[in-house]
């Protein structure tokens, strides 16, 4: 099918991008990599009167090492996040996430920024950005705003953009020396996720488990933090064993989503066993990084 | 709605087109320039065979609007295939019964030039990532890997010949 017709800008500057937001309310749309967009419109689930494209404003594009923390324009491609060796060094968990996402000529043109604001249950990058704390900057008419992420994903498709606000940047503490990973369960590499964990890990001196993180994704509106499993891991000497009673902590009530091609039963299975794998393989590049 | 006028290069060529905002890059492609090497399947993203490369990277041509490729220098299928002839990924194809019933060949050609282009030595799990957005419904899939490990095979005695 052919989208719905609409009138098409391309502001150079985020001023005017937000100008053009402002004037046109409701009736507008911003497109940025329209990797997800773009088939909506096609499909006429999206039939904006105007879209906005933020794809001719520089300053939306790139990737800023400011020492503790790491910026990461919302407009960078994902395609570039994954070739960055700055994002390879210091937040490794990205670019295991973004491995998953599509294919190679998707990513070219695919964001991180329109990634995250998407929504998608299934996406990787909320899940990763949860599992790294990450700050979004929202730029809107009356000056910018920083959110939280847990507080920026709200449901399906459904983020804390207000009408008139564009994300901008994804702003992400660096962590100290940790292993981290991402494992993901699709019918296919680079389709939607059936359910997806995230996990980071620091080990103390005496090789022990100092702190943890853990996101699983894709079985629920938004990603899920599940801190009584880390809770369980802190402290500990990670082995097999110990993992398989963390993830038994996993809240299984917490899993939603339910439906014909994968059951909530099926989810509640893979969910823990895709846990139990990322954070082994986080403990096990953990432990490569501190020799 | 506003019509867009457009300038940009297409298989080396600059171009200039006149397009509604709706159009997609592919149709552009198609339709205005009669470039129908690009193959439209499924148009919403998911076959593949309308894949292109855009400023030096493989993008799906129904996935862009055709207006967002002002001053873009895009290639098609054509744009890599010699004037007579067939090229030597195009040539491999053949020799190892990759084609089938050729609908996602034009994109299978393009993402392997792209790849062989920026990547001479590629492995197989290099290939298999390169062609992994490019769906083939004949499920053609053996002969298409067997087409590209054999270009990387001349490619490599090529090489070890000079």
């Amino acid at each position: 099918m052919k989208p719905a017709p609409f009138d098409y800008h391309a502001p150079e500057t985020i001023q005017g991008a937000l100008e053009l937001l402002d004037r046109h309310g409701s009736d507008a749309r911003v497109i940025a990599g329209g990797q997800s967009l773009v088939p909506m419109l096609a499909l006429r689930l999206a039939r904006p009167e105007v879209l906005v494209d933020l794809n001719r404003i520089p300053e939306l594009a790139g990737i800023r090492d400011c020492g503790g923390t790491i910026r990461i324009g919302a407009m960078t491609r994902q395609a570039h996040a994954l070739a960055s060796p700055l994002l390879r060094d210091r937040l490794p968990l990205l670019g295991y996430g973004l491995y998953n996402v599509g294919h190679p000529p998707t990513r070219a043109r695919g964001t991180i920024g329109g990634s995250v604001s998407h929504a998608d249950p299934a996406a990787e990058t909320p899940a990763v950005m949860l599992a790294y704390d990450a700050r979004m900057v929202l730029a809107g008419k009356s000056g910018t705003r920083t959110v939280d992420v847990a507080d920026f994903m709200l449901g399906t498709f459904e983020t804390c953009i207000e009408e008139g606000e564009i994300l901008t940047e994804i702003v992400v503490d660096v962590p100290p020396a940790e292993g981290t990973a991402f494992v993901e369960l699709s019918r296919r590499k680079g389709d939607f996720a059936m359910a997806s964990a995230a996990a980071r890990m620091r080990l103390n001196e005496d090789g022990a488990c100092a702190s943890a993180r853990l996101v699983i994704g894709a079985v629920a509106p938004v990603p899920l933090r599940f801190d009584a499993v880390t809770d369980a891991l802190t402290g500990q000497v990670v082995t097999e064993g110990l993992l398989r009673e963390a993830v038994s902590l996993i809240d299984l009530e917490r899993f939603e989503f339910d439906n014909p091609d994968i059951s909530l039963a099926y989810r509640r299975h893979i969910g823990p066993v895709l846990a139990r794998r990322a954070l082994m393989q986080a403990f096990e590049r953990a432990g490569e990084r501190r020799s | 709605m506003k019509m867009h006028d457009l300038e940009l290069s297409v298989n080396g060529q600059s171009v200039s087109l006149r397009v509604e905002p709706r159009q997609t890059l592919a149709d552009a492609l198609r339709g205005t320039l009669g470039l129908t090497g690009t193959h439209l399947g499924c148009e919403h993203g998911v076959c593949g065979a309308c894949t292109i490369i855009v400023d030096g990277e493989p993008a799906r041509g129904c996935l862009m609007l055709a207006v967002q490729a002002q001053g873009a220098e895009v290639i098609t299928v054509e744009g890599v295939s010699p004037p007579t002839g067939l090229s030597p990924i195009q040539q491999a194809m053949r020799e190892h019964h990759g084609l089938q019933c050729g609908f996602c060949t034009p994109g299978m050609v393009v993402v392997l030039h792209h790849l062989l282009s920026t990547n001479p030595d590629p492995t197989d799990d290099d290939i298999r990532e390169a062609i992994s957005g490019q769906l083939c419904r004949c499920t053609g899939y053996q002969g298409i890997m067997a087409a590209a490990r054999a270009v990387v095979a001349r490619r490599r005695h090529e090489i070890r010949d000079n």
